[in-house]
């Protein structure tokens, strides 16, 4: 019986082997094409995605999020945890270990020195450290050995993968970048555009904002990877074009990021080349209402707590307005397959969903005209709805986006059959997400009646994303207008929930909190969610291997790339 | 000559002057953030440590100031020192792009080949093509070849190069595959296939660029040779017993090239500045790219850089025009 179970395993071990036992470099030559090029190679001086992903084929971290959310380690040997003593019962430690064996792609080892230098270099004074949040209450990185290290937080952490985890957040080579640190972070040409790693590529070339050359890194750890001996990651043109180098000519083996109208994607893919993915992570495209009155003539105190809303502040309107909307056609008319409706801020991942608000997913225009009469708000001879003098008239704004205006058209409509009259404006994104706090246009200051943009949080864990909407979050003229909590939401309950789950360390525990505030923004409609963003990306059907991963790089697993017979 | 020409330089340094000072507070002092394009999972605090290390909570004067200095003084050095190997530029603080962290001039020199090669070559062969139209278009006026070749320089007029560019795409790359879609900029031609490859790629962009540039040349020569086809002199060249070759090749074609000249000449700046368009469309990244992307990306260092480069050139190219009038008009002397 054993004997015959040793032999089906290794007969299964030898149908395995092919794909197993591909020799490094053998399939040659793929190509990526990013649309938007990326100007560096370093996460840690240019947050963009671009940057993040492109430095993902060459530096890695100690642990990364897997296709389905779940944290896998990568350079080190385990994800520690209270359970397995990794993470100290108080939540203030927590100890990683390095694979070992590791080097880098010049050969040398991969120590805990580098570890801790990678904190050092993230946390320097003048550097402007595009990852600093990752590193937050982060008081010491101790070296225990030479592949452990112990990360010691100032308060308890109840999740302490911030640092070390996740495209954001790499490890980097002290030797490289010893004389880098701080303000001296910019003169450091060389190891930004070409920093060595431990991915499974190496830079050959790097020209920012154009094309980045890459060869397979003869020091991975694992000797049959990758399938590919060099990478041409070319950036450049549009999402449009992107796709048709995939789809429609094959020129090019992987599109990233392909926002196109749903229809022009399947004409593409028609063309039977490449094959088009998509996959959902936590990024939701929102209307925000305003909970203050902006009106000018408040001056100094304009869009802040101090006057309420003429009319927002009634929820019933705040309700009516959510309940016209049709988050369907929305969807289809956007996002085609990489949208969903959606009816929370939080949408994911699957623990943290809540089931308590699907109504919203039927529009229902009359229910809402009913809300609103029952309330007081009356109908009057211009269409327009009023009560005690107060007209439903707003201004609605949002970013600059062909898509964003053809929502605000849809949803002027739909308020309009409801007796709620709208004005639109849009603002170019890098006004409206600059955060100038003389510019009156941007997305925190909000002065307009409701305003819509997505967002999203890094990572699985919705902690300090739950916090945005706390009352001390909102933006006003004592925190120079910055802040995340857009609608001034203020509630002492929600406030005492996000206190809560900063001191909890249970997982369903904190599942069970994050769905209460998202329910409690939800069913006080301060947040009128409409789609579920996911994300669309093409690859050639003779480019095997590729895992679409939204909670991290794209190109996570490029190691295990290959070709196949398309 | 030698007079005008210090004269006009003089000039043209206080222009220069001038010129950039407007473009630094216009661009410093217009609404725009750098980090405005970072996910919004970057918190605020983070934002505005970067927007620090930029540089941007200076004064937009001082700044303009370290600007300067590094334009003009530790740029040019740097370049000596390369180019000689002379330790003439020390350790100075060159010009740094917000976008890559890394010195601008060092990203333009790598730029400039491509955008040399296409659209200069664009330039060129419009040019090429331009003036013959242009002339034998204004010698048969009326003639099936002059309608044939306005209505093609119309075409070429009215129709926007993001709707050529992608329908030639959409021929020949998608539909017959002849030409590739993307342009490859890593490239280096050093074998006979690879100057095949070379040729291939830039065939779809150069012929874009042609079109566009041949219909604006060819229209300027038609009309400048129909002004001076009437003219008395040209009749008593002919009743001089001068073969019409003669009439039409040395006595017009000299006098119409004067305006002509003028325009070719303040065009060739263009090329620098890159075909924003064209190079977006196919993936050229040369100047217009980078252009673009910098100033999507609040990117004031690069913007500033660059356009300033093109306004040196543009005033370098006026000063060639009105000496090159000179030499094609020899009753014009600036003494």
């Amino acid at each position: 019986m054993n004997f015959k179970a040793t032999l089906l395993g290794a007969a299964a071990a030898f149908a395995m082997a092919p794909a197993a036992m591909a020799e490094r470099g053998a399939d040659g030559h793929v190509n990526i094409i990013y649309w938007q090029a990326p100007s560096g190679m370093n996460p840690y001086l240019s947050g963009g995605t671009k940057e993040l992903e492109a430095a993902s084929l060459v530096i890695e971290p100690l642990a990364r999020y897997n296709e389905e959310g779940t944290m896998v380690p990568w350079l080190a040997e385990s994800v520690p945890t209270v359970e397995n003593g990794g993470v100290s019962e108080d939540l203030t430690s927590i100890t990683w270990t390095l694979k070992e064996g590791l080097l880098w792609s010049d050969g040398t080892p991969v120590t805990s020195e580098d570890v801790r230098f990678s904190w050092q270099y993230c946390t320097a004074e003048g550097g402007g450290c595009a990852q600093g949040e990752k590193y937050n209450d982060v008081t010491d990185v101790e070296i225990i050995d030479d592949r452990t290290v112990t990360v010691h937080f100032g308060v308890s952490k109840p999740f302490p993968y911030g640092p070390f985890v996740g495209a954001q957040a790499p490890i980097i080579q002290a030797a490289q970048f010893a004389d880098c640190l701080g303000a001296k972070a910019p003169e450091c040409t060389d190891a930004n555009f070409q920093p060595i790693g431990t991915g499974p590529f190496t830079v050959t070339e790097f020209r920012s904002n154009d094309v980045v050359s890459l060869a397979a890194n003869e020091n991975y750890r694992d000797a049959s990877k990758p399938a590919f001996a060099t990478v041409t990651l070319k950036g450049g043109g549009s999402a449009t074009d992107a796709g048709r180098a995939v789809l429609a000519t094959g020129e090019f083996d992987y599109a990233w990021n392909l926002q196109l109208a749903p229809d022009v994607l399947a004409e593409m893919a028609s063309a039977g080349k490449g094959t088009v993915v998509s996959s959902f992570g936590t990024l939701v495209e929102r209307i925000m209402v305003n909970m203050t009155d902006v009106s000018a003539d408040l001056g100094e105190r304009r869009g802040t707590a101090d006057n309420a809303h003429p009319f927002l502040s009634d929820i019933n309107v705040r309700q009516a307005l959510s309940m016209a909307i049709d988050r369907d056609l929305l969807v289809e008319i956007g996002y085609g397959t990489a949208g969903r409706p959606t009816c929370n801020v939080l949408p994911a991942p699957a623990i943290y969903k809540s089931t308590a608000n699907d109504a919203c997913l039927v529009q229902d225009i009359a229910a809402a005209n009913a809300l609103l009469d029952e309330a007081g708000w009356e109908m009057g001879s211009d269409g327009v709805r009023a009560k005690d003098g107060v007209r439903l008239s707003m201004l609605y704004q949002t970013s600059t986006n062909a898509v964003r205006q053809d929502f605000q058209a849809l949803i002027k409509q739909w308020w309009a059959e409801i007796g709620v009259e709208t004005e639109l404006r849009n603002i170019d994104a890098s006004v409206f997400f600059g955060g100038d706090p003389a510019s009156n246009d941007t997305f925190q200051k909000f002065f307009a009646d409701v305003e819509m943009y997505a967002n999203n949080f890094d990572g699985t864990d919705p902690e300090s994303y739950m916090a945005n909407w706390e009352c001390s979050q909102a933006p006003r003229p004592e925190t120079q207008w910055q802040g995340n909590n857009m609608p001034r939401f203020c509630s002492e309950e929600y406030d005492a929930l996000v206190a809560e789950m900063a001191t909890t360390g249970d997982l369903n525990e904190r599942a069970r909190l994050a769905k209460a505030m998202n329910d409690m923004l939800m069913q006080e409609y301060v947040i009128i969610p409409l789609v579920d963003r996911g994300r669309v990306s093409a690859h050639a059907n003779t480019l095997g291997g590729v895992i679409l991963n939204t909670w991290d790089s794209e190109l996570w697993n490029a190691a295990d790339w290959h070709r196949v017979d398309g | 000559m030698l007079n005008f020409i210090i004269r006009r330089s003089g000039i043209s340094v206080l222009t220069l002057f001038f010129i950039s000072f407007v473009i630094f507070m216009l661009l410093a002092l217009a609404p725009g953030d750098p980090t405005a394009s970072l996910p919004l999972s970057i918190p605020a605090e983070v934002k505005a440590q970067i927007r620090e290390s930029l540089g941007l909570g200076q004064n937009p004067l001082v700044r303009f100031v370290k600007w300067f200095y590094a334009f003009f003084w530790v740029e040019p050095m740097y370049t000596i020192e390369q180019l000689t190997g002379l330790n003439t530029y020390g350790d100075q603080q060159r010009i740094i792009s917000f976008q890559s962290r890394s010195p601008v001039m060092d990203i333009v020199w790598q730029r400039i080949p491509q955008t040399l090669w296409v659209v200069g070559l664009g330039y060129v062969v419009g040019t090429l093509i331009a003036l013959p139209i242009g002339i034998i278009s204004a010698y048969r006026q009326y003639s099936w070849f002059d309608q044939l070749g306005t209505f093609i320089s119309m075409v070429g007029f009215s129709v926007p190069t993001f709707f050529t560019g992608v329908l030639l795409i959409v021929i020949f790359s998608v539909n017959l595959g002849w030409f590739p879609s993307i342009y490859d900029t890593t490239l280096v031609v050093d074998s006979w296939a690879n100057f095949v490859k070379q040729a291939k790629q830039m065939v779809l962009p150069v012929s874009v660029l042609a079109l566009y540039n041949a219909a604006q040349i060819s229209r300027f020569m038609r009309a400048s040779m129909l002004d001076n086809l009437n003219q008395d002199y040209v009749r008593t060249a002919r009743a001089k017993g001068l073969g019409e070759k003669a009439v039409v090749l040395v006595h017009v074609l000299r006098n119409s090239m004067i305006p002509v000249v003028t325009v070719i000449a303040l065009g060739v700046p263009q090329v620098f500045g890159g075909a924003i368009i064209t190079e977006q469309v196919f993936k050229v990244n040369g100047l217009g790219q980078l252009l673009i992307t910098a100033i999507q990306a609040n990117d004031i260092p690069m913007v500033q850089t660059l356009t300033v480069i093109f306004a040196v050139l543009i005033i370098l190219f006026n000063l060639i025009a009105d000496v090159l009038y000179g030499v094609l008009d020899p009753r014009i002397r600036y003494d």
